[in-house]
């Protein structure tokens, strides 16, 4: 086995096929959408495959040590340029090849008219524990 | 034979008593708490299949023994190091102010709130570290760790000082205002607390929380539709708020506002009372709500009951009062753009209003909360197409 994080981008990702913002789709779209991203992480954890999942939100700022005794320099809000992670799922599974077949289905989340978002996710391989047997 | 049935509830109920006797018996705060949080991590292996005749006893007489047990370990660990309550004599079983002691303990203000929270739900909850875990979705070592540090605080603190109710009453409204996230559910287990202290001591504003807390668990089956979205005041199925509670918090606001010592509780219970009240969102006394938020603001100066306030007046003397109001507040407020947003519906300007709603989504703090504003921006984006 092994973990893979699945990385949804609010920007800085290449653009989904679908590409409209979720405020100019209707309320029965975002809510067959939120269905399916929900039907998806619990078929995930029915099939021992789900770590972990989170969403974040489009908020934040930079922050950096700024020296003995001062407080840390923080800027924010993000630029619009920045890369923006929406959110995570950790899954432990057993090839690479489940993983990518995985985000495909993810990414494959009814959008606007009910067709599927095709949006770039973002894998990427957990560092794991060495194996026990090297040779 | 007078055995009783496994209740999860009597067991937790029963935990602040049984470490105000250990302490009475000369048990230190942070030993003893662990003894009796041993004793019911040891209920609730054995109990459901051998149920004890009574109860308390059962617990006190396990948790004494761990505490003798690691108080024995702890001395020959040291060695011949002398400790004054290796043996401590027994002592008087504990009176009700013993285990309101608890309270003031568990919520002593030189805790975190958060801390405070956790002590709160192991010493006077009786909840195991692993269920409070669980309930805050964090791992059971970083619970474990919040809670011996909390205790370590508090140890030095002498359990015989009165404490400030004010304090106790914070941490109960903290618990239950953390909802149900997890398998526990934190309301239920806040408004048992509160009852219990309630019981224990005669105070409005005790009284005013467990209303509060009463009226509005009511609505909770209302608040979510099935597919988890939330559902606002005025779109609830009233039919479905629980009848029982929301005579029950009536009853017991009533009887605290009759003492004429008006707190923030009973002041928000009599809004929650209102709200309770009505038949139909527009069957609502608003001019009252707005009466009752202004006594609010008044004793708190709290922003957020400000915010409140406004979406009641707007709902009294019309939108365009509550977008008066509206900017004589912080912007920067949480929940200020949502505030806006439906204001500016209420006025009828959908398009301005759509875009306050998406705004109001990027600065939600819960899944639910951002899905609910989207779906709202949505449906007006719809509206004005």
């Amino acid at each position: 086995m092994a973990k893979y994080l699945l990385l949804k981008h609010y920007r800085g990702a290449p653009a989904a096929r679908n590409d409209v913002m979720m405020d100019q789709w209707t309320p029965e779209e975002i809510s067959a959408h939120i269905q399916y991203m929900n039907d998806f992480a619990d078929r995930r954890r029915e099939a021992g495959e789900l770590v972990a999942e989170q969403a974040l939100a489009p908020t934040g700022l930079w922050v950096q040590y700024a020296g003995e005794g001062r407080p840390p320099v923080t800027d924010g809000p993000f630029a619009e340029t920045k890369d923006l992670i929406a959110g995570f799922m950790i899954i432990d599974v057993d090839t690479p090849e489940r993983a990518v077949e995985l985000a495909g289905e993810l990414s494959a989340a009814p959008g606007k008219n009910g067709e599927p978002l095709h949006e770039w996710l973002e894998v990427r391989p957990l560092y794991g524990e060495p194996p026990l047997v090297q040779d | 034979m007078g055995t009783t049935p496994f209740d999860p509830a009597v067991v937790r109920s029963l935990a602040p008593d049984v470490l105000a006797i250990l302490v009475r018996r000369g048990a230190g705060f942070a030993a003893g708490e662990d003894a009796v949080q041993e004793a019911l991590v040891e209920a609730w292996r054995t109990w459901p299949d051998d149920p004890p005749r009574d109860p308390k006893a059962w617990l006190v007489t396990v948790a004494w023994r761990r505490l003798v047990d690691a108080t024995r370990s702890e001395v020959s660990r040291r060695e011949r190091e002398e400790r004054v309550d290796a043996r401590p004599a027994p002592g008087p079983a504990a009176s009700t102010d013993d285990s309101l002691q608890l309270y003031f303990l568990c919520a002593h203000p030189s805790l975190t709130p958060s801390s405070a929270a956790a002590l709160t739900l192991r010493a006077v909850g009786g909840l195991t570290t692993r269920q409070i875990a669980e309930a805050y979705l964090v791992p059971e070592a970083t619970m474990a760790q919040r809670i011996s540090r909390a205790k370590r605080t508090v140890s030095e603190q002498r359990l015989d000082r009165p404490g400030d109710v004010a304090t106790v009453l914070r941490t109960l409204y903290l618990v239950f205002n953390e909802g149900y996230s997890g398998d526990l559910d934190l309301a239920s287990e806040a408004i048992r607390m509160t009852r219990q202290l309630a019981a224990a001591v005669d105070h409005p504003e005790i009284s005013g929380l467990l209303a509060l807390m009463l009226l509005h668990h009511a609505r909770r089956d209302a608040r979510t539709a099935p597919d988890g979205s939330l559902v606002p005041l005025a779109e609830q199925d009233r039919t479905q708020w629980d009848t029982a509670a929301i005579t029950e918090g009536v009853a017991i606001l009533q009887l605290a506002l009759s003492r004429d010592r008006l707190g923030e509780f009973q002041a928000q219970a009599a809004i929650a009372a209102l709200h309770a009240d009505a038949r139909a969102f527009t069957a609502t006394d608003w001019v009252q709500v707005v009466e009752w938020y202004d006594e609010l603001v008044r004793l708190t100066q709290n922003p957020v009951a400000q915010l409140n306030r406004v979406v009641a007046l707007a709902q009294a003397d019309g939108a365009r009062a509550g977008l008066a109001a509206l900017a004589e507040l912080d912007d920067s407020l949480p929940r200020f753009s949502a505030v806006a947003a439906h204001l500016h519906e209420m006025d009828g300007d959908l398009a301005l209003a759509a875009r306050l709603y998406a705004e109001a989504a990027t600065k939600a703090t819960s899944t639910a909360e951002r899905d609910h504003l989207v779906r709202q921006a949505a449906r007006l984006n719809a509206a004005t197409r």
